[in-house]
């Protein structure tokens, strides 16, 4: 971490990088608790919580609108160089990753409101796993961001396999359930664009991964990223067909 | 080997020795510096310390570093300005055309009218503006009043400084603004046409525009000139140059293309230098 042994010249540049880091952290904390609360609300069918999800999603978009605005200005009046630069762009792309993991969030949350009515479908446990991996790879990578450490950047981006196992674990038990009876078919959606949400926040935390390496080291990372989503190649047959 | 390969094919590492310009692989080698050091006075400690490097042909190397890090002294060696002090030395290559420029028997006016430099202030001469054209080129070349007067038009006109003074060329050339002078010094230097032009801090005395119009210059100076540039401004060191040679203690840290140079330095007190937290 060459960039971080030496504070500038001018301190308060320090701080104004030392504060887009923070603001970066708080979305962070709050994106991780919006997916958590989402998901606890799906689980508990608790539609109060679930309403709090969406109404809370506001301060996520508010957040990102400040980190933006924010880089701007430092772009214009610093004119930042290297480490700084790329701490600042990335600052910018990351805050939009979590801005639309928001997104996930507050779309899974309304969906929990719908399935709270809906009669019980099948164990929410492959869910919650899922949760708490896409969370903690979540949280890891904006770690990574905070202390500069590539390293962990590099290993959230191999953790998102597992979340994809689960993934492809759910979506066929979900074409199952529909098979078996049609009055499953309106829960069983919602919940597998639930699960399919909660797959794509977990390649938002990896793209976060792949942009903290970046601005850490200066160099993309360019290798294949181990992948184990093939729901997309998924072919259920119903019973009898 | 030529030179070129040689630098291509040296090992990534940083600073000293082995510091290497990507900028280089597609570019043939103008001015080629060995093992280069340079002493201002016999007890004095060297100024610059086995510098290595390749000044490619046309284009645009700039030089960066803390005041006092080297880089002023390289661009003073590269045309023997030092020549002009007793005790001062250098030590090493500064090959170009096969020729040492730092050995013995080379003709200083000579390299001069091949390697010209441009300083940080203006510095016209107290005559007219043609006369501080011609002034120089009859030191080297013998012209007949018209091919003079085109050799002035075509310097002006390469310095963008025509339109501005072709109705002016008899008043005197202190009449002009900052940067009309420093541009009329861009058109002295480049009327005996040289090769390589040298340029210490040429916009540090200017305003924003004539900054800009000085910067849009070298751009288009480049594709006939090979153009070496001293500047603090790091900025403009990233709008202009091609590569990128970082000094520190008179030694050459780091040379990369300047999209590198800027954005992933690869030497840690690169990084601290550019990003401001030297110190």
């Amino acid at each position: 971490m060459p960039s971080e042994t030496a504070g500038h010249i001018v301190r308060s540049y320090d701080e104004d990088l030392k504060r887009l880091r923070e603001l970066i952290s708080r979305m962070g904390g709050l994106a991780e608790k919006q997916v958590a609360d989402a998901v606890e609300a799906l689980v508990e069918r608790d539609t109060e919580l679930a309403a709090e999800v969406v109404q809370r999603d506001l301060q996520l978009d508010a957040m990102e609108r400040e980190v933006e605005l924010f880089c701007v200005r430092l772009l214009a009046l610093r004119q930042p160089m290297a480490s700084d630069l790329r701490l600042i762009v990335t600052a910018m792309r990351i805050a939009s990753d979590l801005e639309r993991i928001g997104d996930y969030a507050r779309n899974g949350a309304k969906r929990a409101m719908v399935i709270a009515q809906q009669p019980v479908l099948g164990s929410l446990n492959g869910f919650e796993r899922m949760a708490e991996l896409v969370q903690e790879n979540l949280k890891d990578a904006i770690d990574a961001l905070v202390e500069q450490d590539a390293a962990k950047a590099h290993d959230v981006w191999e953790k998102d396999e597992p979340i994809d196992g689960i993934y492809n674990g759910i979506f066929r038990e979900l074409l199952t359930f529909m098979m078996e009876d049609p009055r499953n078919i309106t829960v069983a959606t919602h919940l597998l664009f639930i699960a399919k949400n909660l797959e794509r926040i977990g390649d938002h935390a990896t793209n976060i991964a792949e942009r903290v390496h970046f601005a850490v080291l200066g160099e993309p990372l360019t290798e294949e990223r181990p992948k184990a989503d093939s729901s997309a190649f998924a072919v259920v047959r119903p019973p009898g067909a | 080997m030529s030179a070129t390969e040689q630098q291509a094919s040296a090992p990534a590492g940083f600073g000293g020795v082995q510091a290497r310009s990507e900028a280089m692989i597609n570019a043939n080698s103008r001015i080629s510096i060995r093992n280069l050091d340079f002493f201002y006075g016999p007890s004095l400690p060297k100024a610059l310390k086995g510098i290595n490097f390749e000044i490619p042909d046309r284009q645009v190397t700039g030089m960066i570093g803390p005041s006092g890090c080297g880089k002023s002294t390289l661009l003073r060696v590269l045309n023997r300005m030092y020549s002009l002090y007793p005790g001062q030395r250098a030590e090493g290559e500064v090959m170009m055309d096969g020729v040492n420029l730092v050995g013995p028997g080379v003709d200083i006016n000579e390299l001069r009218a091949k390697i010209g430099m441009v300083f940080q202030k203006p510095t016209p001469f107290p005559m007219t503006i043609y006369e501080n054209i011609a002034f120089g080129v009859r030191l080297h070349e013998k012209l007949s009043k018209s091919e003079m007067d085109e050799r002035v038009e075509w310097a002006l006109t390469r310095a963008a400084i025509w339109p501005e003074v072709k109705d002016r060329l008899q008043t005197n050339a202190m009449g002009l603004s900052g940067g009309q002078q420093q541009r009329l010094c861009i058109a002295r230097t480049i009327a005996v046409r040289p090769e390589v032009i040298l340029f210490d801090e040429p916009t540090s005395a200017l305003d924003l525009i004539s900054t800009l119009k000085i910067e849009e210059l070298i751009d288009e100076l480049k594709r006939d000139f090979t153009i070496v540039i001293v500047t603090h401004n790091m900025q403009q060191a990233a709008r202009c140059a091609d590569q990128v040679a970082f000094f520190y203690l008179g030694e050459l840290i780091e040379v990369s293309p300047a999209a590198q140079m800027f954005t992933a330095p690869r030497h840690p007190k690169t990084q601290e230098y550019i990003t401001g937290r030297f110190g």
